[in-house]
């Protein structure tokens, strides 16, 4: 009696939560059972939701309608702090942890009454390690956050759950930032919880994970719930129909001749700073006409070697040449100046200023040459260049003076797409180009990005996703510590062989640098 | 009289740690504030505020202590507003605390005005007096500079030692170093980032306002309307100095103070006849702006320190 | 409690959080005016005939605006490229001293080309004192609230050592004081016969001049974009820390001015208590104005209209002056409320 009893009663039970923000519907009416000891996966792709309906399971937002009850106890709404207690753990997308404060510091967070008279520092540590080798989660609890990487950083994360015995753990897209070798290493860990009687919500847009982890996956589309299936009565296929709701075109991009380079670093290396890895004898060339994808696990380079083609850094070592000249004083003036069309990683803080409108937002870039005689500005041409913006790259916006901060994502990404590809850039930075974006808009980039390169552009395609790099690019580079790997042709490496050389394998040790 | 000289005298040294109490006080109190992520640019005002909301205290009738007292929910009131405004409100923490500054100043002058209609000259009131520690205040020089001042000074240490055990051995000083660190960190394992923010905010504000209080009760008997002088200024340089920590911070204060006094007695020497006064009067000022050059390179500031947390924004 | 960003805000909602906002800082000194054993009504009355009910008052209320309306540009300029100037009040007293300094006598020149020298001098010397915090700040990285109000009691103890030294007026008995502007120095009156000097004009000028600058000039959109966003306008090829130095001399030169025209217009002469704090109270003018350089000038003349009426209202209904400033801290503060729920709805959750 008891034993049916906690098969059939949920641990977790989402009834019918509604969400609305502003005018757009987050959740409309969704509900979901978790039965101890199962996996269930909500797949949906960027913004169907998912986020948002586990912000609300874990009491970040209070939804408009509807509840969540944990082991049949109903949960204040907007309330963190009973989510923790009432047993549920949550590791975010974006990790919240306190960078200069210990492992056991951030674990410990929270734990204790906060007037308390002690941390117990000793025991804390103890526990923590006593977890991290039956989880097979291997962290030093003494070391400082800034210190670890993103894979470590997620055992912490999975570890202030665990500290806190949680019974149900949330997962929002933990494999985006891990190499496949990791994510397997991660699932280890989800099956030995489950083996625990712990549960687990999976949140990904990666059918082949989801099919490889779950027992059940629920399907989110613009916010409602539109499928569930048992895993092993469904298919990859099935699902991507679902999830997309009816066929969507995804451009296709076929292996291609290579023109000549138009973008070269010969050993290039860059100063050491608190923030980012460094470059280390970087060589690489962009060839017309080719699509160079970077893979790596976020925080070995990437963001560097971004910086550096942006003209944000210049080289320390080595040589940097664009279109056969070699660069001197080295700036982002002098990196448009050259035509090369950066897409920044984080079109809010880097490609656009929030509280400008369209029209100013347009002009970023070309304000003091295109738009301005001796200083001042010519506004009607401006205000031209961003209706044209508008029309051509289809941004729905009420109109060109619109704050930027009330568009969407996607429409915020079209405005710094048509912003740089306007004048048919030689050379194409793509830094992230479609994070957090829907499949229409991902697809719409993607395409411009291909007729970029059909009309003769060198891209550099910088992604953290290995499917997206697989298929867009005609050679691929993985990026470790600073270093590039030698350049594989489309088709002739795999994730896994990629996945290897993102965990470090395959780079030579060098000796010391030549100082 | 010969610089050695002045350096070895107890009376030296005495004055040193006396002229460092109010700064101990307030800076401990932007300390706290800052370790939780906000910047209180009202402490100059709190600061005169705490002065005279202390002495006028006492000259009603409160015993010595309950001046203190007076003196610290008048600062933490002044530190609520700022809370609400810069936490929970997330406004400008610059517009904010001069606003307050602003406001506090404004306010404590109408009140002793309108207290006090008639009088040319502040009234004095009976400030606490100097407390000998017995065997203690006989040890040569030290004896004299650490260990015969007023309650208040004693205080001040006492405090410094207890507010660095917080902040780096209970829970509540891990959560206010946190949340100013990531309070995102903070918010997702339950804690409520404003609660603590804006507790560390009126706590903080209240020793600002003992800060200034040390001046009417403890250093002089009496308010004067330039009193504070930029104290408050010079204690935001002193956390920055001390790298945020309360230890560092108190040795920066016992430096600075001690580069006070010694300016006020060269002042009296052969050198202080050829100089002209106003070159010692800036000496603080000058000091304060080079020790926040000369830490400026040190990457130790709280990371979410002026930035505020609006929950749902990432 | 949360801020969710508003689309499209009605005009109610535009317009009466401000108002509101203005509405309880009077208030508050109702209140207090009243504890002080004043009658309200009386008060305001009194403040406002002080201001604006007598010829007389009316030119004393737009003298009081002029150095407000300087000092408020300076530190709206400031404000808008996120350049926290709060030491308006030292830069001030440089102009002060660079016109004094040269307006004595050590220069020979006739009054067309005196005036306009001795103003250009003022703010070059205002802007080179702000940019040495502005260089420390883009240099090093130092906070430039602390070490531009650590700079106002510097320059003031250096003024009062200039006073009792080497600027001290011979003729003055003693007292700290600068002698007189030569007459050639003088910012003429506007109209003969009417005490408002050529240095209200000059402000006005001033204020539509930052006006244009910020509308239709790239350096007022690249001050802009530093402001709201200096990573992002960094990416975008502007040249952040050029920008910042820039609007460094702009501001602390504005400031500047405000010294040039008490002197020269007003005063003729330099004492320690030129200004009662024109370079902090330029912080409230320029809240109250948004941050816009017309609207500075509106504000600039509220401020002036309180100050100047709270004056000649505490002589006669013996409230303390101070409730003017009072009301001007409150007005600030709740003025940036007001603001702020003009574009963002606050929830609860």
């Amino acid at each position: 009696m008891i034993e049916n009893s906690t098969a059939q009663h949920p641990v977790l039970r989402l009834s019918n939560i509604t969400k609305r923000f502003g005018k757009v519907m987050a959740n409309e009416a969704v509900s979901l059972d978790l039965v101890c000891g199962e996996v269930v996966a909500l797949l949906g792709e960027n913004g169907a939701g998912k986020t948002t309906l586990m912000n609300i399971l874990f009491g970040q937002y209070a939804a408009d309608e509807g509840f969540v009850e944990v082991f049949g106890t109903q949960l204040p709404p907007g309330s963190p702090r009973a989510a923790l207690d009432a047993g549920v753990g949550m590791v975010h997308q974006h990790f919240t942890l306190a960078e200069n404060l210990s492992v056991w510091e951030n674990i410990v967070l929270g734990t204790l009454p906060l007037f308390g008279r002690s941390l117990a520092a000793r025991a804390a540590k103890a526990k923590i390690r006593a977890l991290s080798e039956s989880f097979k989660l291997a962290v030093d609890p003494n070391a400082t956050v800034s210190t670890l990487t993103v894979g470590e950083r997620q055992r912490v994360e999975i570890l202030k759950a665990l500290y806190r015995d949680a019974k149900i753990l949330i997962l929002d897209e933990p494999t985006a930032v891990l190499t496949p070798q990791e994510a397997d290493g991660l699932f280890a860990t989800l099956r030995e919880a489950v083996g625990r009687g712990l549960s687990v919500v999976f949140i990904s847009h990666k059918l082949h994970e989801v099919m490889a982890i779950a027992d059940r996956v629920v399907v989110l589309r613009h916010g409602k719930l539109v499928a569930e299936r048992a895993t092993a009565d469904t298919s990859r296929e099935e699902l991507a129909t679902v999830m997309v709701g009816g066929a969507t075109k995804a451009p296709e991009f076929e292996a291609r001749s290579a023109g000549p380079a138009l973008l070269t670093l010969d050993r290039v290396s860059t100063q050491a700073t608190a923030s980012e890895t460094p470059l280390d004898r970087v060589t690489l060339n962009l060839h017309a006409g080719q699509i160079t994808g970077l893979a790596g696990v976020s925080g070995n380079g990437q963001a560097t070697l971004s910086d550096l083609i942006s003209g944000l850094i210049a080289p320390s070592q080595g040589l940097m040449t664009i279109a056969e000249g070699e660069i001197s004083a080295w700036s982002p003036r002098a990196a448009l100046a050259k035509g090369i069309a950066r897409i920044p990683e984080d079109r809010h803080k880097t490609g656009t200023i929030a509280d400008f409108d369209l029209t100013e937002n347009a002009m970023l870039e070309t304000y003091n040459s295109t738009f301005a005689k001796r200083g001042w500005i010519n506004w009607r041409a401006a205000r031209k260049h961003a209706d044209h913006l508008i029309e051509t790259y289809d941004i729905r916006c009420p109109g060109a003076d619109t704050r930027i901060r009330l568009l969407s994502g996607g429409n915020m990404q079209k405005l710094v797409l048509g912003r740089v590809l306007e004048n048919n850039p030689l050379i194409i930075l793509a830094n992230q180009p479609v994070r957090g974006l829907d499949i229409g808009a991902v697809n719409y980039v993607h395409a411009r990005l291909g007729e970029a390169r059909t009309n003769g552009a060198a891209i550099l395609l910088i992604s953290e996703d290995l499917d997206e790099i697989m298929k867009l690019s005609d050679v691929v580079h993985v990026m470790s510590e600073g270093r590039l790997s030698p350049a594989f042709a489309r088709g002739s490496i795999d994730a896994a062989g990629l996945g290897a050389w993102m965990a470090g394998d395959g780079f030579e040790e060098r000796a010391d640098h030549a100082s | 009289m010969d610089i050695l000289e002045i350096l070895l005298s107890a009376s030296f040294w005495a004055a040193a740690i006396r002229i460092a109490s109010p700064l101990i006080f307030a800076t401990m109190g932007e300390l706290i504030c800052e370790r939780a992520g906000v910047l209180n640019l009202g402490i100059e005002g709190i600061m005169v505020a705490g002065a005279f909301a202390g002495w006028i205290a006492v000259w009603a009738g409160l015993p010595l202590w309950g001046g203190v007292a007076i003196a610290m929910i008048a600062g933490m009131g002044f530190g609520a507003l700022h809370g609400v405004l810069s936490v929970l409100f997330g406004l400008s923490q610059h517009v904010v605390g001069v606003g307050i500054t602003l406001l506090a100043t404004s306010l404590t002058f109408y009140t002793y005005r309108v207290a006090l209609p008639e009088v040319s000259t502040p009234p004095k009131i009976e400030a606490f007096k100097v407390l000998e520690i017995p065997l203690l205040s006989d040890i040569p020089i030290i004896g004299q500079a650490l260990f015969a001042q007023t309650p208040l000074t004693y205080l001040a240490f006492g405090l410094t030692a207890a507010l660095a055990w917080i902040l780096y051995r209970t829970p509540l000083g891990l959560a206010v170093r946190a949340v100013g660190e990531s309070p995102a960190s903070v918010a997702a394992q339950g804690l409520s980032v404003a609660a603590i923010r804006m507790g560390a905010v009126i706590f903080g504000s209240g020793l600002m306002a003992v800060g200034g209080a040390f001046l009417t009760m403890s250093a002089f008997d009496s308010f004067f309307f330039d009193m504070v002088n930029g104290r408050g200024w010079i204690c935001i340089a002193l956390v920055v100095f001390g790298a945020w920590r309360p230890g560092k911070a108190l040795l920066g204060a016992i430096l600075f103070a001690a580069f006070d006094a010694f300016q006020i007695r060269l002042q009296q020497t052969g050198i202080g006849v050829h100089v002209p006064y106003q070159i010692f009067l800036m000496m603080p000022y000058i000091l304060s702006i080079l020790a926040l050059v000369l830490m400026s390179r040190r990457a130790e500031v709280p990371a979410a320190l002026m930035v505020p947390f609006n929950k749902g924004e990432r | 409690m949360r801020l969710e960003p508003i689309a499209n805000p009605t005009l109610t909602r535009r317009v009466l959080p401000p108002a509101l906002a203005i509405a309880t800082s009077f208030a508050v000194a109702a209140f207090l005016a009243m504890i002080a054993g004043g009658n309200p009504f009386q008060v305001f009355g009194l403040i406002i005939s002080g201001a604006v009910g007598s010829k007389f008052a009316v030119l004393e209320t737009l003298n009081r605006a002029t150095p407000l309306i300087f000092t408020g540009l300076a530190i709206s300029v400031a404000f808008r490229a996120k350049l926290w100037n709060i030491g308006a009040e030292a830069q001030l007293y440089m102009g002060a001293v660079v016109t004094v300094v040269l307006g004595t006598g050590a220069l020979g020149l006739p009054g067309w080309a005196m005036v306009p020298l001795l103003a250009v001098l003022a703010v070059i010397a205002g802007g080179i004192l702000l940019l040495i915090p502005a260089l420390l700040k883009t240099r090093l990285g130092v906070d430039e609230v602390v070490t531009t109000l650590l700079f106002n009691f510097i320059f003031l103890l250096f003024v009062s050592y200039l006073l009792e030294g080497p600027l001290k007026d011979p003729m003055g008995m003693g007292w700290p004081k600068s002698a007189r502007l030569v007459s050639e120095a003088r910012l003429p009156r506007i109209v003969d016969g009417l005490r408002l000097h050529w240095g209200f004009g000059l402000a006005l000028i001033a204020a539509v001049g930052i006006w244009v600058v910020d509308k239709f000039t790239t350096l007022g959109f690249e001050m802009r974009a530093v402001g709201q966003n200096a990573h992002a306008a960094r990416f975008a090829g502007i040249p952040v820390n050029p920008v910042i130095l820039k609007t460094a001399l702009l501001s602390g030169g504005l400031a500047a001015l405000a010294g040039f025209s008490e002197v020269a217009g007003l005063k003729g002469s330099l004492t320690l208590d030129l200004s009662p704090g024109y370079g902090y109270t330029g912080i409230v003018v320029a809240m109250l104005a948004l941050l816009h350089p017309l609207g500075v000038v509106a504000a600039a003349l509220f401020v002036a209209a309180i100050f100047v009426g709270a004056d000649s209202m505490s002589r006669a209904a013996g409230v303390p002056t101070y409730l003017a400033d009072i009301m001007l801290a409150s007005a600030l503060l709740l003025t940036v409320l007001a603001i702020l729920i003009t574009k963002f709805r606050v929830r609860r959750d």
